[in-house]
């Protein structure tokens, strides 16, 4: 679907992407980067609209710098902003957008009642959008990028501002783009976690860098952390100190989790397996403290770049 | 009971969307009718949002306003014509769109940001540039769309006169020769006018300014020439009046027209360029539309996505 070459864009003063290159097959794949690490300007290099300073890139098998309207022809486009006029209806505005991509009227229209369906906005379509809820807009924002049926699609940070619940429904919307609509998918966020489950594979950029290219199986597997957290007892009057050298006279290395509200009776361990799991059961249990919880961390991207970037000042500091 | 349910379809699709998935997508086989469709679709968009139309019904209301303003002084002309048995029209079709510049004017004011402001404030231009339309598309049916508008504007009161002048069975020839001539001059005008609207527009995502901008720059303009040209018919210096004239849209359109469409001037002493100026003023009204346009198309090759 897409693939890029050594991929560079320098801006006088930043360089935004830097010989990046990445295959990107069928499917949903997620990229993934902080903001500013070059995820805007890598679409815009897609779309044929910003020529690369450097290397190349197909999307469907079209070379970004000499096909770009062919390749804007297939592709959808959904901006990380808003992309609005408040005073017209959805519908309206979904149909000009149709024709904008070269729909006839008649396919315009029907595409467009089709695909307002399809992303979950019914009655509502024909108020204007001035009125709608952010939820609602990124589903317009979301019609207009599909309602050409294009054959892969850009998506720009589309949970951006979204209450959890808004952020499952677009999620669950994105998968279905894939599963039932057929059309693939290029997602970005600066959420690991929220990519993890909706992606099949996701990519990770870091500075125009490319920092990690694989299937989401591989990621949780490789960043499994467990939180846990238990009470003191008469015994024990600092449960987690106690158990925290218990942990570790069997070999667990443990981390107190920082930063996060009430972290100093949280105690963070890398999941090796399964045996991981068993072995805090029966630690809590020998030393008799209550387990108040055990869960999986939902992994924040900065957690995945921690690693990387210090390695990557260590190899400055030895270099310099 | 459980038996009811419907089928799960994918992970986390409950009620609603199980309904929409049964729907089933369909895929698009039809005809994709590529750019230069696409780029009449958004002239034609423009041309009717300029009247209003497919818009709110609050947004229709000045434009319609201003072209029944711009019609009904040539109606009461033609009837009065009609009425007095005139061997002539009381205005020639040239000087119509002169005398009405105000609302004129004011319509460009407003139109030339609502068609390009808006795309600019909500940030739609860059999902039409994700689309097949290139930067010169854009900005080719845009200017396209708003001159065209302001023909229309600035047309139909010519078509009132002249119809009610052959109805007066007013002489045919020399009328239509007027007619034509009053069509050059507002055609003129229609893209001169857009063109100096569309780049103030476009350079500002808040209405508000647009619409004082436009109105500043035409009225400002055309005050001070028609003062300095005052003041030099006044000391006697002729010679410089014609060349005042060049720094205003109106005066620009009134000297290409006394020039070379027959057309009596408004211009102080009612003496218009020669022909040798007329040639200038000529140049300078088609680099002025050149211009608008050449800046219009580095305007958005910035704003890009």
């Amino acid at each position: 679907m897409i693939a890029t070459e050594s991929l560079s864009k320098r801006f006088p003063r930043v360089t935004a992407l830097d010989r990046l290159s990445v295959d990107v097959g069928p499917g949903v794949t997620g990229l993934v980067g902080a903001n500013g690490a070059g995820k805007s300007t890598m679409i815009k290099i897609l779309l044929g609209l910003s020529p690369a300073s450097e290397g190349r890139a197909e999307v469907l098998g079209l070379d970004v710098a000499t096909k770009g309207a062919a390749i804007r022809e297939r592709v959808g486009y959904m901006p990380e902003h808003d992309c609005l006029p408040p005073d017209v209806s959805a519908t309206e505005f979904v149909v000009h957008m149709a024709r904008m991509s070269g729909l006839p009227p008649t396919a315009a229209r029907e595409r467009t009642a089709d695909t307002l369906r399809h992303v979950g906005l019914y009655e509502e379509r024909y108020r204007p959008i001035g009125g709608y809820s952010t939820g609602m807009k990124q589903r317009v924002k979301l019609a207009q990028a599909l309602v050409h049926d294009p054959q892969l699609v850009f998506l720009d940070e589309p949970t951006n501002g979204l209450d959890p619940v808004g952020r499952d429904e677009m999620l669950a919307l994105i998968r279905r783009i894939y599963t039932d609509f057929g059309i693939s998918v290029l997602v970005t966020s600066h959420l690991l976690g929220e990519l993890e489950r909706t992606c099949d594979h996701v990519v990770v950029i870091d500075g125009g860098k490319l920092l990690r290219s694989s299937s989401t199986t591989d990621f949780t597997q490789t960043t499994t952390t467990i939180a846990i957290e238990v009470t003191d007892t008469d015994e024990h009057p600092d449960g987690t100190r106690v158990m925290r050298e218990a942990l570790h006279a069997r070999g667990v290395s443990v981390e107190a989790g920082s930063g996060l509200p009430g972290a100093g009776h949280i105690l963070l361990l890398t999941a090796q397996g399964e045996e991981t799991y068993d072995l805090v059961r029966d630690v809590v249990a020998d030393l008799g403290l209550g387990l108040v919880r055990m869960e999986q961390r939902r992994h924040h991207i900065s957690e995945v770049f921690t690693t990387e970037d210090e390695q990557r000042k260590e190899a400055a500091v030895h270099g310099s | 009971m459980a038996v009811e349910q419907p089928v799960p379809t994918s992970a986390a699709t409950p009620g609603d969307q199980t309904r929409i998935h049964n729907i089933g997508y369909r895929n698009y086989d039809g005809p994709r009718l590529g750019r230069s469709y696409a780029t009449r679709s958004l002239y034609s968009q423009s041309l009717r949002g300029a009247y209003g139309l497919g818009r709110s019904v609050k947004s229709k209301v000045l434009p319609m306003l201003l072209f029944v303003v711009m019609c009904v002084p040539a109606a009461i002309m033609v009837a009065v014509a009609v009425a007095t048995k005139a061997k002539d029209l009381p205005v020639d079709y040239t000087r119509y769109a002169i005398i009405m510049q105000a609302v004129i004017s004011l319509y460009v004011a407003s139109q030339a940001p609502q068609s390009v402001s808006r795309d600019l404030r909500f940030k739609t231009v860059p999902l039409y540039f994700s689309r097949p339309i290139e930067t010169a598309d854009y900005v080719r049916a845009k200017y396209a769309a708003l001159a065209s508008a302001m023909f229309v504007l600035t047309a139909a009161p010519l078509i009132v006169l002249y119809v009610g002048a052959l109805l007066a069975k007013l002489d045919f020839a020399d009328q239509t020769k007027g007619f034509a001539q009053g069509l050059v001059s507002v055609a003129l005008l229609s893209l001169l006018f857009a063109g100096i609207g569309l780049v103030i527009a476009s350079v500002t995502p808040r209405r508000g300014f647009g619409i004082a901008a436009v109105i500043a720059v035409l009225t400002i303009s055309y005050g001070a020439v028609s003062t300095l040209q005052a003041i030099a018919d006044a000391q006697n210096s002729t010679g410089a009046i014609p060349w005042i004239g060049l720094f205003s849209p109106v005066t620009l359109i009134d000297g290409v027209q006394s020039a070379f469409l027959g057309a009596s001037s408004a211009f102080p002493g009612a003496v218009g360029p020669t022909n040798g100026e007329g040639v200038v003023y000529v140049l300078v009204v088609l680099g002025l539309i050149a211009a608008c346009y050449g800046l219009l198309m580095r305007r958005y090759q910035k704003v890009g996505l």
